[in-house]
């Protein structure tokens, strides 16, 4: 049984005077397997976290069906079943991280040594301990972020849906983020993302989904979608002019040229030979030569300019 | 336990709220002027320190009640507060009930502060007796109907416009009887039916009023007591139940 089936989903938000209204999702289709980590990726107000909010019956659909392991999303019991971290989290600042977390595990039902043996190993996996007995509001974006994932996790969700996780930290809590979720994934879990950080996405999911014009243009396995040989190489050198060099007759594109050194882009196996040749005839220095795969960035420029 | 869990914390946000604390001590510094007051006046010291004194806890009483009311839910949705909640194991209605419980509460305390001040202040004098108590008792029971009112109206509408409707039901609820006379009076039926439509669908608040009667020594029955709570205490479920239903279906954004 998958974990989240979307079908057929439409919301529309109303104008001023709810005259005009403007249709966000268009028909959605998704399913979530359990246990992968699916990234939904798109651009600012292409509706990823209008999608997120109707899975979680924060918002409600103007047509279509939701349903979460197998059960309607309005389902009280399936929410206990899953873990949220909302974009830009705002919680109650009055509270410190304990009583934060404390208030999230009374919600779920949970005796009290219960919560506390929860909030304690929760404040531990977020690297929030020593920072506990603090009022949020005291809290920098990046520490809200962490204490707003312990609060996903203090139930010990199967299904973990994170918007935007990664925004507003710094490149250690990415990194660490990052962990979090590929751990979530080898306990079994099943992670839904949004993100438009395409290095996290790529680095982290099994799947992705792009989404544009309110519905999901490309969805697939990594692997699937990005082909695995070299596209290109980039060759840098010193020396010879390019002009010069395109005399021996090759394909190339001059990508920058500063002072003496060169970077040409190729896309040929064979035309990359000649270069490599020529720069060496007339005496040039071959600095580096990479090449280059297919990238999530690529797919996604590809997908969202088509 | 739910329930109970966001009542818990509305009380705990309100009793950190430094706001609360000012109107605690403008009660405290009102109950002392109705002293200062009396002491102006000759004879009806008592009458005078148990007018003021009641007039204050109904005063601060429905100012918390309105002021804090109407912010309950809207800034749950204003801060995001409410994505978290909303998508943990929890019924709308739970969330609507805790706010409300949580307000309920902090009105139980505030008028227990206040009521004690005033007891105080008279035991002081040897002025105390029982029949404050009844006046008091009613005064809450219509705190928690307003308390409800501003709850109806902040889960659709902004805290100025809910605060605008509640005191315009207060105010209305306490001339009702003003209604009646209106709707006899009026010329059009379009404004007779006006009068009594709004005489029979807004709550007859004058019906929880009774410090009056205290404090003029009038002896109030048990019976107007009990019919008084039980009247406001049926209009609250049917309010706070129509604010559950209108919250049902609401879109947060």
């Amino acid at each position: 049984m998958s974990v989240l089936a979307i079908e057929g989903l439409r919301k529309s938000y109303k104008g001023h005077l709810s005259i005009t209204h403007r249709e966000v999702i268009r028909g959605l289709d998704l399913v979530i397997e359990s246990g992968e980590v699916f990234g939904l990726l798109g651009q600012n107000g292409a509706g990823k976290t209008t999608t997120i909010k109707m899975i979680l019956s924060l918002i409600f659909p103007d047509a279509g069906t939701i349903r979460i392991f197998g059960e309607p999303s309005t389902s009280v019991e399936v929410r206990a079943r899953v873990g949220f971290l909302p974009e830009n989290p705002f919680f109650y600042e009055y509270l410190t991280g304990h009583e934060f977390l404390d208030f999230y595990g009374r919600l779920f039902g949970f005796p009290r040594a219960e919560r506390e043996r929860r909030s304690k190993a929760m404040l531990e996996r977020v690297g929030m301990t020593e920072r506990a007995g603090m009022p949020l509001r005291k809290y920098s974006k990046g520490m809200l972020q962490r204490i707003g994932m312990a609060q996903a996790l203090i139930n010990d969700p199967e299904f973990v849906i994170l918007d935007e996780p990664m925004s507003g930290l710094d490149p250690i809590g990415r990194r660490e983020f990052r962990d979090i979720i590929l751990d979530l994934k080898a306990r079994g879990k099943t992670v839904f993302f949004s993100s438009h950080i395409l290095s996290d996405a790529e680095a982290i999911c099994d799947r992705v989904g792009i989404l544009k014009d309110g519905r999901i243009a490309t969805c697939g396995r990594l692997a699937d979608l990005l082909t695995p040989s070299v596209k290109s190489w980039e060759v840098t050198f010193s020396g010879p002019a390019f002009a010069a060099l395109q005399l021996n007759g090759f394909g190339g594109k001059l990508l920058s040229a500063r002072g003496e050194e060169s970077l040409v882009q190729v896309t040929d196996e064979g035309d990359l030979a000649r270069l490599i040749d020529s720069i060496r005839a007339q005496k040039g220095r071959l600095i580096a030569v990479s090449g280059h795969r297919d990238t999530l960035e690529d797919l996604y420029l590809r997908e969202v300019a088509r | 336990m739910k329930v109970l869990a966001i009542a818990l914390n509305t009380f705990r946000e309100a009793i950190r709220d430094r706001i609360l604390y000012l109107l605690l001590v403008f009660a405290v510094l009102l109950i002392g002027a109705s002293r200062v007051l009396s002491m102006l006046t000759v004879g009806s010291e008592e009458k005078i320190v148990k007018d003021i004194g009641l007039a204050a806890i109904s005063l601060f009483g429905t100012a918390t009640a309105v002021f804090v009311g109407v912010g309950l839910v809207f800034k749950e949705i204003e801060k995001r507060t409410i994505y978290t909640l909303v998508s943990k194991p929890i019924v709308r209605s739970q969330f609507i009930l805790g706010k409300y419980l949580g307000l309920v509460i902090v009105l139980a305390v505030n008028v227990s502060v206040m009521t004690a001040f005033l007891y105080g202040l008279l035991l002081v004098k040897g002025w105390a007796d029982a029949s404050m108590a009844g006046a008091v008792f009613l005064t809450f029971v219509e705190l928690l109907l307003v308390t409800a009112i501003a709850i109806l109206f902040s889960s659709f509408s902004t805290p100025i416009l809910s605060s605008l409707f509640t005191v315009t039901v207060y105010v209305i609820g306490h001339l009702s009887w003003g209604l009646q006379m209106l709707a006899e009076r009026a010329e059009g039926a379009l404004g007779r039916g006006l009068c009594h439509a709004l005489y029979w669908v807004l709550p007859n608040l004058e019906r929880l009023n009774v410090r009056g009667m205290v404090v003029h020594g009038t002896p109030v029955p048990a019976e107007q007591l009990l019919l008084g709570a039980v009247y406001g205490v049926s209009y609250t479920v049917i309010v706070l139940a129509l604010a559950m239903m209108l919250f049902r279906k609401r879109d947060f954004l």
